[in-house]
């Protein structure tokens, strides 16, 4: 049966000459088949460099599919850093055409003898939909602000005696004196409504948009 | 870490006796989670008891990823094509449709689909997959080419298949007997499906002299 000039291997898994853990000879003395990180050949046979171009875009083989090319790394790198500096002039453009416009015209609130000290008055300012709030808080202090909470819009009631303007909807606190937020889900302070005392009219003047 | 070169699968269908041991231990591979990925054939279940193990063949040309519209069928660089990616697989069924051996599943209760993966896990370590440790006749053998050689001196292994004019070459090994595959070294698959099986006549010729007579009882 056997060929007499064929060596004859050993099969048994134990043997000293196998290593492995199913007793299989080391890999070097067998030559692989194909390339290692291209293995699929296309159906029609050929090799990949007649073969259209979404078979490179849509690999099979693993090791394709997830590489990377330096191009196209470096492509993926400088539109995105592109777009982020677009985006800082974008914010910078925006910036400048909010400077540019017109503050809203002063518009008259009520008369100094008609707030007494610890009362309130609502109003509007600058359109008709942006409620306001103005505070008298001593003889020669008068505070304004924007109504809307600025956790989820929520029409805030300043209490004078305890200081602090409140937002019932979620139980959130601003700080009477400067509108910042003091308590409750709020992060950003309540816009505060520039006043003008001319006289002894009380005038809107501008509303301060503050981040922190 | 990829499976090693020298370590091929070889299916020897002649050699299978239809016991499910590899369709159980498919189910019991620590990545299947308790879902076999292989199945067992009966050839021409009315007139013979013939089975064939049927496990992936893990083709040079894959069918199932050539057809697949979500890219999700990969195979690795050692030539396993593994199951579907399951971020990417919309359980569409092509696959199942498109594969000459009929070996993907496509399970809808989870939506994915999911076939045999030479146990990639295990492979990759050296080791044999499940169905192949198990299997008792060793219609399953997983080893290198010298020990199937010496194990089955009658047989050679093929790895090119005919499906009509679709030409397909495969990682894993079928036995064919070495004398047809020295005269056509691949299987012309749509020409076996019309092909009967020889007649055979059994011959049972009764012995004149009792064989057990010198055995003590």
């Amino acid at each position: 049966m056997q060929d007499e000039g064929r060596e004859v291997l050993d099969v048994r898994i134990d043997s000293d000459a196998r290593e492995g853990l199913t007793g299989t000879a080391p890999a070097s003395i067998y030559r692989p088949l194909h390339e290692a990180e291209q293995v699929t050949i296309a159906p029609d046979w050929r090799p990949m460099d007649v073969q259209p171009a979404w078979r490179t875009d849509f690999p099979i083989d693993w090791p394709q599919d997830h590489y990377v090319e330096r191009r196209e790394f470096m492509k993926f790198m400088v539109l995105t850093s592109l777009a982020f500096t677009v985006g800082q002039f974008w914010i910078a453009a925006q910036d400048w055409w909010r400077r540019r416009r017109q503050p809203p015209a002063g518009v008259r609130l009520a008369s100094l003898d008609d707030v007494p000290v610890g009362a309130t008055r609502a109003f509007t300012y600058p359109t008709e939909h942006d409620p306001c709030v103005l505070v008298r808080t001593s003889e020669r202090t008068l505070v304004a602000y924007s109504q809307k909470c600025t956790h989820l819009s929520c029409a805030v009631l300043p209490q004078v005696a305890e200081k602090v303007i409140r937002c019932p909807c979620h139980e959130g606190l601003f700080d009477l004196e400067s509108g910042r937020p003091i308590a409750g889900p709020p992060r950003r302070p309540l816009p505060r409504i520039r006043l003008d005392v001319r006289g002894r009219q009380i005038f809107a003047t501008g509303v301060e948009e503050r981040t922190v | 870490m990829p499976k090693p070169d020298y370590l091929h699968f070889f299916i020897d269908p002649n050699r299978c006796i239809g016991c499910q041991a590899c369709v159980q231990a498919c189910t019991e591979c620590d990545t299947h989670r308790g879902e076999s990925m292989i199945h067992l054939e009966f050839v021409d279940r009315a007139h013979s008891v013939q089975t064939v193990p049927v496990v992936c063949m893990h083709c040079e040309q894959p069918t199932c990823a050539e057809v697949c519209p979500a890219d999700a069928i990969k195979r690795t660089g050692d030539g396993v094509v593994q199951s579907a990616r399951k971020p990417r697989c919309i359980a569409c069924g092509n696959c199942v449709m498109a594969c000459p051996f009929g070996v993907p599943e496509v399970y809808e209760d989870r939506q994915i689909m999911m076939k045999c993966d030479m146990c990639y896990d295990r492979t990759s370590v050296g080791k044999k997959p499940m169905c192949a440790t198990v299997c008792p006749s060793q219609a399953l053998f997983f080893g290198t080419r010298e020990q199937v050689e010496q194990l089955r001196p009658l047989s050679t292994p093929v790895n090119r298949f005919h499906f009509g004019r679709q030409a397909i070459s495969t990682r894993v090994f079928i036995m064919m007997p070495a004398k047809q595959a020295s005269r056509r070294p691949y299987v012309d698959i749509t020409a076996a499906m019309s092909e009967q099986p020889r007649e055979r006549a059994i011959a049972l010729t009764p012995v004149s002299t009792d064989p057990f007579a010198n055995v003590e009882v």
